[in-house]
């Protein structure tokens, strides 16, 4: 609180505006301007801003969040079916199920904290997905995944307008959700997510989940009643996670239930962390920097490498290659994984820690004095 | 009549691999207040002890194959059939059970280093902290896995003896045409024996009774100048062999492959928190109590009236016993508060 | 003459086989600094947590100005003017000063639960400058953006009691506020709460500390194995051979 004030966050909010619009341009030169990838930042950017409400700010380790992500996903193709191809209706579909599950599920498992709460959220996420993978299959049509069809009633779109020959697009009145229309799509409900998030942080809200972080017994002897703080924030985390999962489909109109397995909280759950938890801006760098490495990391192959280290003697080559491989291509989860232990093992603040002990480093090399202890922005 | 006898069998069964995994849990997390998410790891570890053991065994070369005639055609022999013909191939059959001599210090060492690289540096932070990297270290794990044994299921078989079925129709007067595998049989029963080995080893040892009385209160114990600390070491290894155990006699019943530690790992929490967080009977207990009652609710006639209960009857009932009873079956009252 | 404000009501409690507390009565008078006394195991924090809302009483009631305690949650209790010190001061020790009296002062302001995240924290000037105020008070005013976490213990004391008096509370509860202290910070400590005293502040301390105990209190109740030996002045209490005996002789367990 003491080193942010209301100016300094609208630059950082006009350079994060900036920096989103102009995504395209800038990620060219590390080969990352394809729509796929950049749809990717933004949609995973909303998810973990989501999860870093509830967790950066509350400490809550949720394994549930997959679910919403999930749900969001089925409401959106749901809508695509059943009403129209317009990407609104189903990004309010998504995000009101997800926070009508968020609801359900946070009601329950609220009644615990700690790791009871923890593993309640993950009991959930098992049945959910189970329940996604071979029971509700009318609903979600199992292993498959939910998909689009020629068939399908779409009755808000045909009060406007004829049927078309084929598999119809996605679209926001008229302007195709694919490409680079697409990620301008996501990068706009993006920044507004940011902007929200913002606002929570700075206000007394924030202070609140962050003192129930602190001392949850105090925060109820000093007559707050905790229950509804946790839950409105689960519920609204929850939203963020049906918003990214409706935008997944929006881009891609397919839906299954692998996104709802409790494996994939844990990815997200890695994207706080490795940026920083609690903090505004780490969730989004750390879900970047995992798309991003995802991406070029896994592909990767032996020839890459080969052409990459050639400048070796043949060898000494081989033996290089043999090493790297298995941590590039399909190896990219290992590494995933032991950056993750390291991040938590040394740095659990993440990035932005990280970036924060440099810049007191430089600042005490520079004889500003002892860092005074300030807030985190 | 039969059809749940064959039931409470499978039930029973798969209640036994419940029952030591979540033992080897509440064991590390009852001594050591540790929440360890790498422990379903262990589980696969423990199997691909079996896999491995099985490669190492069927070492071989190529030899000529006799019996094809019309053309030269060789085949892979093992160098165990080689030098030792009858037994040799004897051996081989037995590669499962031979995988425990193996399992046993290989886990242990697992568990220890595990313990001393790793898991004592994280005693006194957060149980999201201790979540969060032993999660990684799952990952980090299966992910080894993955690059030496391959991403697909590696199925085990059990010796020859005891790969049919025993009659147990007339063992308990239902009718002579009901069997149930033996190797199960047998695993129910290495189960229990190894249950009772843990218990044992807790009752009548002092280094047991030390374990224990930290279990009760720690902070006691080191004040009366016992280093507990250096007994979780042994104590993280002894859950560590257990759950690896539990893994290599596991694999005849189903084929390991990388992802089995994740499978398992919710199960466990499931089973442990219904037992009763830091209750080691109230793990067994559970188990096989959630066993049994997953394989009741797989019944036909069950998933008739409620599709899909086996998938989620385990964690429902977790969900109801957290919320209603959270100190489990077993579980001392005030151990966790809300 | 003053009026009860406080009124604990044949109270009982058992715990397993324990009788933690047996008919336990306590009338507590606006303004008056009422402390609760007695050996080891009397049921003294007992009592404060049966206050609080932290444990229900089998038996009896405790009514705060005309209003029942027993049975309500801790922050509808908070809410209705009881503001507690604990053994170990609860503070918020990742928040800075500022930060841990300025939440209080939501609570008293905004009630129990209030949904405003479109409100800038940096524009509620009134909830900082009480907060301000309040610190200034027990004299922690140099260091508002220091974290709480980083204090020492006495003045992770005087964070509380800010902490409670930024409420304006009807009661203030004290559970041993000098545990733990240094003769230098206890005679702070008995120092802030005196001034505390001198505003009409109403209290109820348990105390073990003696000094502390006959330099605040206007009454005494004197606890042993869960019921009430004896009430009066420091002086009655200070005469009565019955506390004598608790403390010193062989009814103690």
């Amino acid at each position: 609180m003491e080193t942010s004030s209301p100016r300094r966050d609208l630059i950082m909010l006009a350079i994060f505006i900036a920096a989103v619009l102009t995504m395209p341009l800038w990620t060219a030169p590390i080969g990352a301007n394809y729509p796929d990838l950049l749809q990717k930042f933004a949609i995973f950017g909303i998810f973990a801003i989501g999860y870093n409400l509830l967790f950066g700010l509350t400490g809550y380790l949720s394994f549930g969040h997959a679910v919403f992500l999930g749900v969001g996903s089925y409401a959106a193709v749901w809508s695509f079916k059943l009403f129209s191809m317009n990407v609104l209706p189903a990004v309010v579909m998504g995000v009101l199920f997800a926070g009508l599950f968020a609801a359900v599920i946070g009601y329950l498992s609220l009644r615990r904290s700690g790791i009871y709460f923890a593993i309640l959220t993950l009991a959930f996420a098992q049945m959910c997905y189970n329940l996604a993978y071979s029971v509700l299959t009318p609903i979600t049509n199992g292993e498959t995944g939910l998909q689009l069809a020629r068939a399908d009633p779409r009755i808000l779109d045909r009060m406007f307008f004829e049927a078309d020959v084929g598999l119809p697009l996605t679209n926001l009145f008229g302007m195709e959700m694919q490409g680079y229309s697409g990620f301008y799509f996501c990068a706009v409900l993006l920044i507004l997510a940011f902007f929200l998030s913002m606002r929570i942080f700075r206000s007394p809200f924030g202070l609140k989940l962050r003192a129930i972080k602190s001392n949850q017994v105090r925060m109820s002897y000093t007559g707050f009643h905790t229950r509804p703080y946790m839950m409105t924030v689960f519920i609204i985390s929850g939203m963020y996670a049906g918003l990214a999962g409706s935008l997944l489909a929006v881009t891609d109109p397919l839906a299954g239930a692998e996104r709802m397995q409790w494996t994939a909280s844990g990815e997200v759950v890695l994207m706080t962390i490795l940026g920083g938890a609690g903090t505004l801006i780490g969730p989004l760098l750390g879900a970047g920097i995992i798309k991003y490495f995802e991406n070029i990391f896994s592909s990767f192959n032996d020839s890459l490498l080969h052409n990459a280290f050639s400048f070796l003697p043949d060898g000494v080559q081989d033996v290089v290659v043999g090493i790297v491989s298995l941590f590039v291509g399909e190896g990219w989860q290992l590494t995933l994984g032991i950056a993750f232990m390291l991040v938590v093992i040394f740095l659990p603040g993440g990035l932005m820690e990280g970036f924060r002990r440099i810049g007191a480093l430089i600042a005490r090399r520079r004889g500003r004095g002892p860092a005074e202890e300030v807030e985190r922005p | 009549m039969d059809a749940i006898f064959i039931q409470l069998l499978n039930g029973l069964d798969k209640g036994g691999a419940y029952a030591l995994i979540a033992l080897g849990l509440t064991l590390v997390f009852g001594t050591l207040g540790v929440v360890n998410f790498a422990h379903g790891a262990l589980f696969m570890l423990g199997a691909f002890c079996a896999v491995a053991m099985h490669q190492l065994l069927n070492i071989s070369e190529k030899v000529k194959d006799e019996s094809i005639t019309f053309f030269e055609a060789f085949k892979e022999q093992p160098y165990l059939e080689i030098w030792f013909g009858d037994t040799g191939t004897a051996i081989l059959d037995y590669a499962v059970p031979i995988s425990i001599l193996l399992a046993i210090p290989v886990m242990l060492v697992i568990g220890l280093v595990m313990e001393r690289g790793l898991i004592r540096h994280f005693y006194r932070r957060s149980h999201a902290e201790q979540i969060l990297v032993t999660f990684g270290l799952a990952i980090v794990l299966q992910e080894v896995i993955k690059v030496l044994f391959g991403a697909n299921p590696l199925p085990m078989s059990a010796p020859e003896i005891v790969s049919g079925s025993a009659p147990v129709g007339s063992w308990v007067g239902l009718g002579s045409g009901l069997v149930y595998p033996w190797w199960r049989l047998i695993y129910l029963l290495f189960s229990l024996v190894v249950i009772g080995g843990v218990f044992a080893f807790l009752r009548f040892t002092t280094y047991g009774m030390v374990v224990r009385a930290g279990m009760y209160d720690r902070e006691t114990v080191g004040l009366l100048g016992i280093n507990i600390e250096r007994r979780f070491t042994i104590v993280f290894g002894l859950a560590a062999v257990v759950a690896g155990l539990a893994g290599v006699m596991y694999t005849p019943i189903v084929p390991p492959d990388y992802h089995l530690g994740m499978e398992f790992l919710v199960l466990s929490f499931v089973v442990v928190v219904v037992g009763g967080m830091g209750s080691l009977p109230g793990a067994v207990l559970a188990g096989f109590l959630l066993g049994v009652l997953q394989s009741f609710a797989s019944m036909n006639e069950v998933t008739q009236l409620f599709p899909g209960i086996d998938q989620i009857i385990i964690y429902l009932v977790a969900v109801v016993v957290l919320l209603v009873r959270p100190r489990g079956l077993l579980g001392r009252k005030g151990l966790m508060e809300t | 003459m003053s009026n009860t404000i406080l009124k604990v009501t044949n109270v009982d409690k058992t715990f397993g086989g324990l009788r933690a507390l047996s008919n336990v009565n306590l009338h507590v008078e606006q303004g008056v600094t009422h402390a609760v006394i007695g050996p080891n195991g009397a049921g003294k924090s007992t009592l404060l947590n049966v206050c609080v809302g932290r444990i229900t009483p089998d038996n009896g009631s405790v009514v705060f100005k005309d209003e029942i305690l027993t049975g309500k949650e801790p922050h509808r209790i908070n809410q209705l003017g009881v503001a507690r010190v604990f053994q170990t001061p609860e503070i918020f020790p990742e928040l800075t000063l500022l930060q841990n009296v300025m939440i209080p002062a939501l609570a008293k302001r905004e009630g129990a639960f209030r949904f405003n995240p479109f409100r800038s924290l940096l524009s509620q000037h009134e909830i900082r400058d009480e907060a301000c105020h309040t610190l200034e008070d027990v004299g922690l005013a140099d260091h508002l953006a220091m974290l709480a976490g980083t204090l020492s213990r006495g003045d992770k004391r005087r964070l509380e009691l800010a902490m409670c008096l930024v409420q304006h509370p009807g009661l203030l509860l004290l559970d041993e506020p000098t545990a733990g202290m240094s003769r230098h910070d206890t005679n702070r400590t008995i120092d802030l709460l005196q001034r505390i005293k001198e505003r009409g502040m109403t209290k109820v301390i348990i105390e073990h500390d003696m000094h502390v105990v006959f330099s605040l209190a206007d009454r005494i109740t004197v606890l042993a194995q869960g019921t009430v030996i004896c009430e009066g002045t420091p002086d009655e209490v200070r005469g009565d051979p019955r506390v004598q005996e608790a403390y010193l002789g062989g009814a103690h367990l």
